[in-house]
């Protein structure tokens, strides 16, 4: 039990108001606040609690991007991971980087850094894909424990407590697995200043997704990004009547 | 007063003090400064976003005001994320920030709540400020790594209940004791924040000591550091105030304190220079904090203005709100330019930023205070109710003209400092007036010959009143505050136009997106500053300004007298 790789995405900020590109093929990103994807902060969270309570040694921030994402790896190393990996991803490869090239990597990772545990948001917020984790998982033939919003080691094994529709499920895998973060599984805590002048001497290595033998050609082709139609106007009718005859008129009913 | 005047540089690199002398020094003002390397920036960059966000999630100044403290919870997070030792170096547990970076932080603190920003600059800003610039390397060693922490919280005393802008006049005594080993320390000091809280205390007390040139004895200051451990420490119960409630201010006393030698600050004697140094250290702070506090204000009246309809139409589309929300803009433009353009001359080594500090504190109190007070006009009653925070934030504004130098007497300072050399360089005088802005490479070309034109006219109205003033200067007018107000006004002014030509310049050199909307900001701001200052220096002229004055000091006189109004009540009861 030494290990555990937590994947981090750099993501616009939560609080930017979005905006459509003139040319409807993505949003503007340029000059726009960024940060950590909020399940990843959950993640990392999780990742060094388990490093603190002695469950495991070493907690390895992994992020897929071009050099700003470095950004991110500092901010999870301020958090209390012991090393970082940049594995450098730019240009059109980088734009149509998703989670099956994600879970690649991480796959490869997993078994390179011999891993006990994968831990990653249960989704990003800009894509909303919810499929990394469960495609990581797959790829390495592991357990997976989705939606986590309790954790427990023990021995060679975790209990999850997951969060499904119907209310809370609790299952038992084996390690090593994966594990996707859910709202609620912690509140993560505030980088301090001191924390964060001594990540500056944590290291990151670099490489490329080739060094890990894994191709990123996306078998994806976005045609058109578009903004949410405009809400219309309501309509206020007086009774009941008005109301079922209104539906009536426009097909509703 | 002239114990006020003793910083005399000859040969100074200083705008301001170039200003008064008659000429232009460009050199720490165009170009705009640019002081961090690439490390400084990117360290900057990683602490922006978890202040920010700590102080928008966690901090909660509606409650720290109600309760008129920082809560317990938020002082702690506050301990261990480091900001009560920002500028304390590394080495010795601190953050070890530059002033610019220090700047950046204190503007995020200015944004979200004012009485936790003086809690924090009670402690470290003029606290233990002292010990950082004059501290011997054993006094460092050993105060230093816990006020870096917060494991101990510090205070400066200057203020008595005689002494506020008189600090010379203070009359806590320290005497010598019989030993030699200690000074005894008696008396009492009066509104010190953190006075409550404060375990390592920055004092500063008169004793007699021999004057080697006349060789009588004369009272001179010593600054001190007292840790309250030292027997004989006490304080009062926290004093109830207008604003920054959540800041402690009380009243601390000293009964015969046994403070070791070894725990002077700086020379014996020396303790005017101390306390006038770390005031002046970290004035810089306020223009920066208070900037950051225009934004948040400002944001609030625009959400306002840019949603409310009446009459049909959203009122931001309507003169005397754009008038208002242009007016708030300049002034925030103006305090930022001023408050980064001193911390990056600090950083790169200037000893004699005085004035321009003087200057930004000045400014940035009376800005803020406009800017906040047009945000609750622009907000109606909105702007009136607790729930929409603004006038928590008047309320905290108050005390920023007042402490650290009241503006009035900074107003004197700024002015009286300008005419230390004044009889010297009255002949260089005439040469810099033919030719004010003789360089032409100081102004990027795309600013408009308007604004040079206004800074080159204001200039030379200002430098040829200048002499007349220095006259009446020679004459001992100069006593006369009003004129000295007008000086301190116009010298203000041009300082002001000068620092938003550097950044407006900047801005556009480099072709930022903004850089159209900061040339609007700077030709404006040029064109009503030019126009206070043609007026200031006609007013000096003028013999019906004269006799303002004296009517203004015959008035006073009066109801002085009377101990009140005067003038009978117009129904006669």
């Amino acid at each position: 039990m030494s290990r555990v790789l937590v994947g981090v995405k750099r993501v616009i900020d939560y609080a930017v108001k979005i905006r459509v590109k003139p040319d409807q093929s993505g949003v503007v990103t340029d000059g726009v606040k960024h940060s950590m994807n909020p399940f990843c902060e959950i993640a990392v969270e999780e990742a060094v609690k388990l490093k603190e309570k002695k469950f495991i040694k070493e907690v390895v921030a992994v992020s897929c991007g071009p050099s700003q994402v470095t950004e991110t790896i500092r901010t999870a190393l301020a958090m209390g991971c012991d090393r970082g990996i940049h594995v450098e991803v730019s240009g059109k490869d980088y734009e149509a980087m998703g989670p099956l090239q994600i879970s690649k990597i991480f796959a490869a990772l997993a078994k390179k850094e011999e891993a006990s545990l994968v831990i990653l948001g249960k989704q990003a917020i800009d894509d909303d894909c919810n499929q990394t984790g469960q495609m990581t998982a797959a790829l390495l033939d592991w357990p997976q424990g989705t939606f986590a919003s309790e954790v427990t080691i023990d021995g060679e094994t975790v209990k999850v407590v997951r969060e499904i529709d119907g209310g809370l499920e609790t299952i038992k895998i084996s390690m090593p697995a994966v594990l996707t973060a859910d709202l609620r599984l912690n509140t993560p805590r505030y980088a301090t200043l001191p924390n964060i002048m001594k990540a500056k001497k944590k290291k990151i290595a670099n490489m490329k997704p080739a060094d890990l033998g894994v191709d990123m050609v996306s078998r994806v082709e976005v045609l058109r990004v578009d903004e949410p139609p405009t809400r219309l106007a309501g309509v206020k009718v007086e009774t009941v009547d008005d109301l079922v005859a209104k539906l009536k008129a426009n097909g509703t009913i | 007063m002239t114990e006020l005047l003793q910083y005399a540089f000859p040969e100074s690199q200083s705008f301001a003090v170039n200003m008064f002398k008659g000429q232009i020094n460009p050199s720490q003002v165009f170009p705009f400064p640019s002081v961090m390397n690439e490390e400084q920036t990117q360290f900057l960059q990683e602490l922006v976003p978890p202040v920010s966000k700590f102080f928008e999630e966690v901090n909660d100044p509606a409650k720290n005001d109600s309760l008129e403290k920082v809560e317990d919870s938020t002082m702690e997070s506050l301990k261990e994320m480091g900001a009560f030792g920002l500028q304390v170096p590394q080495d010795l547990g601190g953050v070890g920030l530059t002033n610019t970076q220090y700047a950046r932080l204190v503007e995020i603190v200015g944004q979200h709540d004012l009485g936790v920003g003086i809690t924090l600059g009670a402690h470290q800003s003029i606290g233990f400020k002292g010990i950082l610039l004059v501290g011997s390397p054993a006094q460092k060693e050993k105060y230093l790594p816990k006020l870096a922490t917060g494991e101990t919280l510090a205070a400066f005393c200057l203020t008595e209940p005689a002494s506020g802008s008189d600090a010379a006049s203070i009359k806590t005594l320290a005497t010598l004791s019989p030993c030699g080993k200690h000074y005894i320390l008696n008396g009492g000091k009066i509104w010190i924040s953190n006075g409550g809280l404060a375990e390592i205390f920055t004092v500063f007390a008169k004793m007699p000591m021999m004057d080697e040139k006349t060789g009588q004895m004369k009272d001179k200051i010593t600054a001190f550091i007292v840790e309250r451990s030292f027997g004989g420490v006490t304080h009062g119960p926290p004093e109830k105030k207008m604003g920054i409630k959540a800041s402690n201010t009380a009243e601390v006393y000293f009964e015969n304190v046994p403070v070791p030698i070894e725990n002077v600050l700086g020379e014996v004697g020396g303790g005017f220079k101390v306390a006038m140094a770390i005031l002046n250290n970290g004035r810089f702070g306020m223009a920066a904090a208070l900037s950051g506090t225009m934004k948040g204000v400002i944001t609030q009246a625009v959400d306002h203005a840019a949603n409310r309809v009446q009459f049909g139409s959203k009122i931001h589309t309507y003169g005397a709100i754009q008038e208002k929300l242009a007016r708030m803009t300049m002034l925030q433009y103006v305090t930022e330019s001023m408050a980064y353009m001193i911390s990056g001359n600090m950083d790169s080594g200037s000893k004699d930023y005085h004035i321009e500090a003087a200057i930004s504190k000045i400014f940035a109190s009376e800005a803020a205070w406009e800017v906040t007070d047009e945000c609750i006009q622009v907000m109606g009653g909105m702007g009136f109710m607790k729930g929409s925070g603004v006038e928590r934030v008047m309320r905290d504004l108050r005390i920023f003209r007042i402490f650290e130098g009241t503006n009035d007497i900074l107003r004197l300072f700024v002015a009286l400092n300008g005419f230390q050399d004044a009889g010297k360089h009255l002949k260089s005088l005439q040469k810099a007036l033919k030719n004010p802005l003789g360089n032409a490479g100081l102004l990027a070309g795309e600013i408009t010959k308007r604004a040079k034109r206004t800074l080159c006219a204001s200039w030379v109205v200002f430098n040829g009143q200048y002499g007349c003033i220095v006259m009446l200067f020679l004459l001992s007018i100069a006593d006369e505050q009003f004129v000295l107000k007008r000086v301190a006004d116009s010298a203000i002014d041009l300082y002001a136009m000068v620092v938003v030509l550097s950044r407006a310049s900047r801005s556009l050199s480099q072709g930022h997106a903004s850089a159209q909307h900061e040339k609007i900001l700077c030709e404006t701001w040029c064109i009503e500053a030019y126009d206070r200052i043609m007026k200031n220096v006609k007013d000096l002229k003028s013999s019906s300004t004269t006799q303002v004055f004296k009517n203004m000091k015959a008035i006073s006189a009066a109801v002085v007298e009377n101990g009140g109004i005067v003038a009978p009540h117009p129904l006669g009861f």
